[in-house]
């Protein structure tokens, strides 16, 4: 236990997609309809488990079979017609409650209000690797609609048991089955009644097409939108249990400080006051978060602090340190750029620094956690429920079945709440008082020892033909990542290289990863070749863009933003970018108006277009999209975390700068829905061309190329 | 820390064991589980804790118990009226102006609050009276129209 900061800083989650383990479902299977009441079950089983585990089709008695090992998700349908899906995906405001019930309603032919998720629960979810990567809506959807045709058969070959009839004859629809020749009908919830029927199912059965879907591709709003406008939703950080305690833990004044000596004297003195010690974790608990907080500031420390490398030298550091040694993963090569290059009439070198950001989200990092008989409860909010059980199954050295880590709907995370930290630190404390804890990171915390964005640096260099044809391309990335780093456009010669840095700061994942820098510079990029080839922005990437969809989203954002637009007024300026990642498409076209003699920057309308193939529920994806767009405005313009001697600058949001009303330019987003292919996710791509349309927007305001993120975090005349 | 001070609370008298230098939010939050009132940052720049003090909106982590005992504190618990929601609420609600809906509350209480001083408030209005609170997941035009929307129903009522 004397190694939770080491621990907890492990960063498995940088580059996100690590491969799943096997893990057991841990509701043994007897128990599942005791635990739901009698009814129609069907639960989705993975490829690789199948051939030791497939079961034939059609229903038979439930207690005879095994419990599959890789079940995926699963849907009940009870006696009283409710249709319950368990998925290990966690809620964070990304609306996937609302759209996976309305995949579930509308291929089981139920209404909406009639589904319950039950999300991200260790015991009573299937496994799941976390949430993040936008691939929820590809993966959960369409494993939702198998689940729920068999289910509706099941439910069919039921009733044309009781009638004798063929099942091929009978109807399904509006949560009952019709025999269209006698006319008779049973309810779901009749089949259901007395029945414990499960069936197994193979990943791969056909499912509805998107044209044909009646729920789903609806725009409904947030399923349980009236506990959250009545504050009745309980958040992690919400929680009160019986006899809870309120937990904070001692940080240490730098990033690498080791404790020296710590008198913990004065606090232990204090009323209702636990201090905690196990090597260098320090922390406290007390009857309520003030009282914690008095006691941990009464506790006095030395510190043996360590030198740190600071935000001013942060880029030069990084270009420095870069691992010699480039591994084959992380290089792409085709032609020859030096070829490419020569044969160039214009060529092109840029270097982009993009700065480490923060997530903040508006709920810190919580967790309340209670031991009872050895078995530890969590409820956190985390992105990775099953990676935080397994964290805190290893570091208190508890088997996995005796660690539960339940998520409350969450107040965000955006890539921010994969670690386990807030979880290990309130087991660790409520394991020494014996009494559940709650711990709540505060802003400053939160700030300061949750992880970032990484800092990168990109390096451009190119060449283009008298006809504005790219020749060569030529990108490197230091540090941030190598998400989005392959170049949309048309280039027989390319170089594109991943250099990985040893960390500085502590970072990991955010919604896109390094898409977003990667695409700020190459779009950044293409502007300024744009110009050197004096041709219109538009019309040089559509020249080196052979992409059908990112054409489309393109073309489409253009066409609502009236691309190429006249200037009317003295400081206007208009940009765009475009690109795609993780199978979804975006474009942006942005409007800015810059006063130059007092360097104040305005953004004031950006059109984006986005396509992520068949959209399942329109009102929420356009609540993403114009969301991202916002969010990208922060690390697009100002925000930047800041750091010097191991210390974060700027832990608050007085000094973090993100964006408020103020900053909101008018925003329309274009949805493109492409119902012949399949629903890719939404949760990142969106954010990507915003910061490269700004700049370029800039650009052409005032002929200033802004080639670091943020773009003007100081005004523009410091810029 | 047993004391006499007593707050009211959507129309209910609370007595608060907390000792009166305490920051309101955590009497709401902690003491009383009123926990739709959030933590977000305690420091007044988020909004998130945002309560209405003798009608006003106030950060209620910038305000101690003690000096709020004498006011009538309204706090999101306490707008739903016999199951009918304030058309605050109900306009956020048909807005699907908020995603994680961590501010919701915050920003609900400081509209509501706005409206209270000016009926027909227009979209700059809103934009500079919501300015110091945070919604992290973008949705502010959707705030600014549910706002709106709010301000015309309750015109309507009015009537």
């Amino acid at each position: 236990m004397n190694t939770v900061r080491q621990s907890s800083a492990a960063e498995p989650e940088r580059f996100e997609f690590s491969a799943a383990p096997l893990h057991k479902f841990d509701l043994a299977r007897r128990e599942f309809f005791k635990f739901l009441g009698a009814g129609v079950a069907v639960f989705l089983v993975a490829k690789d488990a199948l051939a030791a585990q497939e079961t034939p089709p059609g229903s038979r008695s439930f207690h005879n079979e095994e419990l599959p090992k890789e079940i995926t998700s699963w849907l009940h349908v009870g006696e009283d017609g409710i249709v319950t899906g368990f998925t290990g995906k966690a809620e964070m405001g990304q609306n996937i409650r609302t759209s996976i019930s309305q995949t579930i309603a509308d291929e089981l032919r139920v209404p909406f209000e009639s589904v319950r998720l039950v999300m991200a629960d260790t015991s009573l979810t299937p496994f799941d690797a976390g949430t993040f990567g936008s691939r929820t809506t590809p993966t959960m959807t369409p494993q939702f609609r198998r689940v729920a045709e068999a289910a509706r058969n099941l439910l069919v070959g039921v009733a044309a048991k009781e009638w004798n009839v063929a099942p091929e004859g009978l109807v399904a629809a509006d949560a009952k089955v019709t025999d269209p020749a006698s006319k008779r009908s049973l309810s779901y919830a009749e089949l259901a009644r007395g029945k414990a029927l499960a069936q197994n199912l193979p990943a791969e059965d056909p499912i509805t097409p998107a044209r044909e879907w009646r729920v789903a591709g609806k725009p409904l709003l947030k399923v349980d939108g009236r506990a959250f406008v009545t504050g009745s939703h309980k958040y992690t950080s919400d929680i009160r249990l019986e006899g809870m305690l309120y937990g904070k833990v001692l940080r240490q004044p730098s990033f690498g400080a080791t404790l020296a000596s710590c008198d913990d004297s004065a606090a232990k003195a204090m009323n209702g006051v636990t201090v905690v010690r196990d090597g260098d974790f320090v922390g406290v608990t007390a009857p309520s978060v003030r009282e914690a907080q008095k006691a941990l500031d009464a506790i006095r420390t030395q510190w043996k602090e360590v030198p740190q490398v600071s935000s001013k030298e942060i880029f030069s550091y990084l270009k420095k340190n870069a691992e010699s040694s480039s591994n084959e993963r992380f290089r792409h090569q085709k032609g020859s750029v030096e070829e490419g290059l020569a044969a160039a009439v214009h060529r092109l070198e840029t270097t982009h620094n993009v700065a480490y950001i923060a997530h903040a989200p508006l709920e810190p990092r919580a967790a309340v956690a209670q031991w009872t008989d050895g078995r530890l409860t969590v409820w956190t909010g985390t992105q990775r429920p099953f990676a935080n059980r397994d964290e805190l199954a290893s570091v208190f050295h508890l088997p996995e079945s005796s660690v539960r880590v339940i998520v409350p709907d969450t107040g965000a995370a955006y890539g921010g709440k994969h670690t386990t930290d807030a979880a290990i630190e309130a087991a660790r404390l409520a394991r020494a008082v014996g009494k559940p804890v709650k711990v709540v990171w505060t802003r400053e915390e939160e700030f300061t020892w949750a992880y970032f964005r990484p800092a990168g640096v990109i390096e451009v260099k190119s060449g283009i033909s008298k006809e504005g044809k790219l020749t060569a391309w030529e990108f490197h990335n230091y540090h941030s990542g190598m998400s989005g780093i392959e170049t949309p456009y048309d280039v027989a010669n390319q170089h594109t290289e991943y250099h990985q840095v040893p960390l500085v700061l502590r970072s990991g994942s955010y919604r896109g990863l390094a898409a977003t820098a990667n695409h700020f510079a190459r779009e950044t990029h293409m502007d300024a070749l744009a110009h050197v080839a004096q041709m219109d922005s538009l019309e040089f990437r559509l020249k080196n863009l052979s992409d059908a969809r990112t054409r489309a989203v393109l073309e489409a954002a253009a066409k609502s933003f009236g691309w190429p637009r006249k200037k009317t007024q003295e400081g206007q300026g208009f940009g765009l970018a475009c690109g795609f990642e993780k199978g979804s498409y975006v474009a942006a076209c942005v409007e800015v108006a810059v006063n130059r003699a007092s360097g104040d920057v305005r953004v004031v309308r950006v059109v984006e277009a986005f396509e992520c193939g068949a959209i399942v529920n329109p009102d929420g994806l356009r609540n993403q999209v114009v969301g991202a767009i916002i969010q990208g405005l922060g690390g697009a313009l100002f925000e930047a975390v800041e750091f010097e001697n191991g210390r974060i600058t700027n832990p608050h949001f007085a000094a973090y700068r993100v964006p408020r009303f103020r900053d909101v330019p008018e925003i329309e987003a274009v949805l493109l829905d492409r119902k012949d292919i399949p629903s890719a996710g939404a949760g990142e791509t969106p954010i990507m061309a915003i910061a490269p349309a700004v700049g370029n927007a800039l650009f052409d305001a005032c002929g200033v190329r802004l080639n670091n993120l943020p773009l003007i975090p100081n005004g523009l005349r410091a810029a | 820390m047993a004391n006499s001070l007593e707050i009211g609370v959507n129309g209910k008298r609370y007595a608060v064991n907390y000792p009166p230098d305490t920051p309101l939010l955590y009497v709401l939050h902690d003491e009383l589980g009123l926990a739709g009132t959030k933590y977000g940052c305690g420091e007044g720049q988020c909004g998130a804790c945002t309560v209405l003090i003798g009608g006003a909106p106030r950060r209620s982590c910038q305000i101690q118990v003690g000096s709020a005992a004498t006011k009538p504190i309204t706090t999101i618990e306490g707008l739903e009226k016999d199951g009918k929601l304030h058309p605050v609420q109900q306009a956020f609600l048909d807005a699907g102006a908020f995603q994680c809906a961590f501010c919701t509350s915050g920003m609900v209480m400081s509209s509501v609050g706005l409206l209270q001083t000016n009926v027909n408030p227009k979209r700059e209005d809103i934009v500079q009276f919501l300015q110091g609170n945070i919604c992290r997941c973008g949705t502010h035009p959707r705030i600014i129209e549910a706002v709106q929307h709010a301000a015309k129903m309750m015109q309507e009522r009015a009537r």
